[in-house]
């Protein structure tokens, strides 16, 4: 098994940059330049900023990054524009309207990422992640995300209370 | 049993030494220093004792014996083997002449099982000179009696004294035991016990805790039904003080109606509030005790051994732990609380009739015997028949069970139909069963309003005529039928609670049958923890069967720490139930299994399995995130050791390409995940627990052969210095064992590496050869396929 450079410290050998092409670009200490790179996080819903892989653009970990925090300040701006560009999960901030309290119900939302109508096919599709935070899947297989019951208003919670 | 017994004997004969056996044994001891003088081999039951003296010749020692239980027709009979220092006696009968077969070189014994018997045979070369037969009780004593007569024939042919052993071992575990303990400590103690028929009144244990809610309750309820008495007493007044003068003509006394009419307004409200506060109480402690029931039931099914989940199906003991237990909750909130208050309320009714007119009163409560008659004699019916619904029940769950988790097998051969008649026929099963129930149910919920009915007639009529004779008022006949009313009404819903108590009680029969049932692999008494472990295992003398068939036989085996073995053999060798005794997921029935020197069994079960990672064949992924199941056996495990376990089992890379990375979510059956990625993430599971011993049951049969090399890699990893135990089918995945042990029927048959068993074209050579062979046809096969193939295109 080939051994992955593990990067915990700023002084790491290597560098993220943009190509001309507009790809993510890493140089490795090594001096060999990998094309088209892209990162993942590693636990995009219990921990979005521990552990994040480099990946090559054939699916071959790189790079692993313990924190971005680690990163010097261009690298974690090139991934975090990357990563912006590459994750879709709206959080939703209030619920309006249910069309029906039966499954499948289309409901109104208004989420971190504008207005949107999400179909919930089964009330399986809610995903319960800890005590307070839950993951809607909608019809088309995006996800929802509410961080925490508490925080949304009293006639969403009212709403949602139904289904779970 | 029989080793208790023979102890039993040993005892007695030590505490007198004057007995005639004590001085066979002893003697037998002086004289003949060089043999094992274990006595426990050589205590004869006291009715043998007679009948052995009188064959055996003076001074010649019994080195062991054995008793049979089967005649050669498998005819029930006692009869006794004898070994002695030069021959092997046969005692049928202590009338008939013995059979005496002197040693001579080329004797020898063999034994062996089928269906329930087992046979000894004693050859003298190819000639079979003698065939006994016992029941396989006594296996394990015939194993070690033919062990023992192998030893003592070779010492006479050769002259050479046999090697004592000084450690003693209980003949039935083969466990070591201590000087001064001639007892086993694993052997004995076995408890079977029928559990009670007072099974509802067991549920006690699980009230208990809550007690003085309970007492509290019940003084509510004592006084709610006393406010709810009170109305039809007020009616008393309100007729004889209030209507009925007014009828002959005197004028309404208001203020007496206003404090009467605020008395019923009163006594319905203070009913109300306390009735209220009574349910709430009751309800929220039958609701707790109803989940005490459920967790201690199902934190008991998880402690018992494989072999009850083995007899046992899935859909039965979910709807015993499910369905039971509310059902029991269900009876304690509701019906056993109307119940309480229905008696309650027939006892204060009965007391305050008395009270007011004492004859009339009788008349009132005479239909009661009857009721009671009647409720007993319906009882004894439907116990039976709700015991037999409850079984249709979980059948009808039963087949869902079975036929949801196989469904790809039934949509596969096309079975939906065959499926679906099987679920109406239980379905239907269930239907007669009901209806046959309801034939006596139904008879008897009219009978009892029917006798209510008789009952108010007999008051109405003996009233009147009490009034015509004025002996009571008006007012007190209308009092007493406002009680009945209520009280015929309730004995109405009272005789509900026989099928409510019998549903409840037959549930609780159920519940309590697994928490009765004491697990086949118990916890150890006197629990030896181990520090740390090294993990040298030793197998000595190991049996196992699975009801009558005899899986291990007598296998002796020590895996040094460290060292990668691989089990090899054709199926139903033994391999898997090897594997499933050194987990302990089953006991073995003879011998012993230890660890570091301890007997797995002294050491505590969780304690002992924390030490074992096992890698099975088929990898159950239990529904959650793909690090939770990683983290399963280690659950307090960081993000890093997740990922690094995950790395090492070379799951990390494809985990990163799910869209959730270790937050996707896998199902039961990890659908989403071909099967090289569900093996690689339960190999990382065992990983991160970092196991001294490694137990890999067929980790790569079901994968091709691309996948096999990846997981090869990963398990490569898992091995790297821990005891390893492999199961594999096909033997080019042992390339790294240390040694290969050869299992056929349950015996080890050739121990040794690749190279030493090629040589010496065996068992192991034959397996070999047989999958060579095999992929050379398949290669065959694909090059002719390929010809044709080619034939086809150039024409």
């Amino acid at each position: 098994m080939e051994q992955i450079p593990l990067i915990t410290d700023q002084k790491a050998p290597f560098a993220l940059t943009r190509n001309a092409g507009g790809q993510l670009q890493l140089n490795t200490a090594d001096g060999t330049i990998h094309d088209g790179v892209y990162p993942v996080r590693a636990f995009p819903i219990s921990a979005a900023d521990e552990g994040l892989s480099v990946m090559s653009a054939d699916s071959h970990e790189l790079l692993w990054i313990e924190r971005l925090s680690d990163l010097d300040k261009d690298s974690q701006k090139h991934l975090a524009a990357e990563l912006a560009q590459r994750e879709f999960m709206p959080e939703i901030q209030s619920i309006h309207q249910v069309s029906s309290f039966a499954t499948p119900s289309t409901w109104q939302v208004t989420t971190d990422r504008g207005d949107a109508d999400l179909v919930l096919k089964a009330e399986d599709h809610i995903r319960r992640l800890t005590q307070t935070s839950l993951l809607i899947t909608d019809g088309h297989g995006i996800n929802f995300l509410i961080r925490d019951l508490e925080q949304l208003d009293k006639q969403s919670r009212k709403l949602l209370d139904r289904f779970l | 049993m029989r080793s208790r017994h023979t102890v039993e004997v040993y005892q007695k004969a030590r505490h007198n030494c004057l007995s005639a056996l004590w001085i066979v044994v002893h003697s037998a001891a002086v004289n003949n220093k060089i043999l094992p003088s274990s006595p426990i081999y050589q205590v004869l039951p006291s009715h043998w004792i007679a009948a052995a003296q009188s064959q055996l010749q003076h001074n010649e020692p019994i080195i062991a014996w054995l008793e049979i239980n089967l005649d050669p027709l498998l005819h029930f009979k006692k009869q006794l083997l004898v070994l002695s220092a030069e021959r092997l006696l046969h005692i049928s009968d202590p009338q008939v002449a013995v059979v005496s077969y002197p040693f001579q070189a080329n004797l020898h014994c063999q034994h062996h099982d089928h269906a329930g018997v087992g046979s000894l045979e004693l050859f003298d070369g190819e000639i079979r000179l003698a065939r006994w037969n016992y029941t396989l009780a006594h296996d394990a004593a015939v194993a070690r009696f033919n062990k023992q007569f192998t030893l003592q024939l070779a010492s006479f042919v050769s002259g050479e004294p046999i090697a004592t052993e000084d450690v003693q071992y209980c003949p039935n575990c083969q466990t070591e035991l201590t000087a001064d303990t001639l007892e086993c400590a694993h052997c004995d103690g076995e408890i079977d016990k029928p559990p009670s028929t007072w099974t509802l009144l067991r549920l006690w244990r699980f009230a208990k805790p809550y007690q003085w809610q309970l007492l509290g309750g019940f003084l509510l309820m004592l006084a709610s039904t006393a406010a709810t008495l009170v109305p039809p007493y007020l009616t008393i007044p309100l007729m004889d003080k209030v209507l009925i003068p007014y009828q002959n003509g005197a004028p309404i006394d208001y203020g007496m109606v206003s404090l009467l009419l605020a008395g019923l307004l009163g006594s319905a409200l203070l009913a109300w509030s306390l009735g209220w506060a009574r349910t709430y109480i009751l309800a929220l402690v039958s609701e707790r005790i109803g989940a005490d029931l459920r967790t201690i039931t199902y934190e008991h099914l998880l402690r018992l051994s494989l072999e009850y989940f083995g007899g046992k199906r899935t859909g039965d003991l979910m709807s015993r732990i499910g369905s039971e237990s509310d059902r029991i909750c269900v009876f304690l909130s509701l019906h056993l609380l109307d119940f309480a208050t229905d008696v309650l309320m027939i006892l204060m009714t009965a007391a305050i009739l008395i009270s007011i007119n004492a004859k009339l009163a009788l008349i009132t409560l005479l239909p009661l015997p009857f009721i009671a008659w009647m409720i007993h004699i319906v009882r004894d019916r439907l116990r039976t028949g709700f015991e037999k619904i409850d079984r249709v029940w979980s059948q009808v769950s039963n087949v869902l069970a079975d036929t949801i988790p196989g469904i790809r097998v039934v949509k596969a051969f096309a079975q939906e139909g065959r499926e679906a008649l099987r679920f109406r026929e239980a379905n239907q099963h269930n239907l007669i069963v009901n209806d046959r129930i309801n034939k006596i149910w139904s008879l008897f919920s009219p009978s009892v309003t029917l006798l209510t009915e008789i009952g108010l007639l007999l008051v109405w009529a003996f009233g009147i005529w009490q009034v015509a004779h004025n002996e009571i008022s008006v007012g007190v006949l209308t009092a007493f039928l406002a009680y009945i009313s209520r009280f015929y009404t309730r004995l109405d819903s009272m005789s509900r609670i026989v099928s409510v108590t019998q549903k409840a009680a037959s549930g609780a029969k159920r519940i309590f049958d697994i928490l009765d049932h004491v697990s086949s692999v118990p916890e150890p008494s006197n629990p030896v923890h181990l520090d740390h472990v090294s993990g040298r295992i030793e197998i000595r003398g190991a049996g196992f069967r699975y009801g009558n068939r005899s899986v291990i036989k007598d296998l002796n085996l020590v895996i040094e720490p460290g060292e990668m073995i691989g089990l090899v053999g054709h199926s139903g060798s033994g391999k898997s139930t090897m594997v499933n005794l050194m987990c302990r997921f089953y006991d073995v029935s003879a011998g012993s299994i230890s660890l570091d020197g301890v007997n797995i069994r002294s050491i505590p079960i969780s304690e002992y399995r924390r030490n074992i990672g096992l890698v099975l064949q088929e990898p159950f992924l239990f529904f959650g995130s793909i690090a939770e199941n990683i983290a399963y056996g280690k659950p307090e495990a960081t993000r890093g050791e997740i990922v690094a376990a995950a790395r090492a089992a070379h799951a990390h890379e494809f985990i990163l390409r799910l869209p959730h990375g270790y937050d996707s979510l896998v199902g039961e059956r990890g659908h989403g995940l071909s099967g090289g990625e569900r093996q690689r993430i339960s190999i990382a599971r065992a990983l991160l627990i970092d196991p001294r011993i490694l137990i890999l049951d067929e980790a790569t049969a079901s994968v091709d052969t691309e996948t096999e090399k990846e997981i090869q890699k990963a398990l490569d990893n898992l091995v790297h210095g821990r005891t390893t135990i492999a199961i594999a089918h096909r033997l080019s995945t042992l390339h790294k064992a240390n040694r290969l042990v050869v299992l056929d029927q349950g015996q080890i048959v050739e121990v040794g590496n690749h190279d030493e068993l090629m040589a010496r074209e065996g068992a192991y050579y034959r397996l070999y050869q047989a999958q060579a062979r095999n992929v050379d046809a398949d290669l065959d096969d694909l090059s002719s396929a390929h010809h044709i193939i080619d034939k086809e295109l150039s024409e």
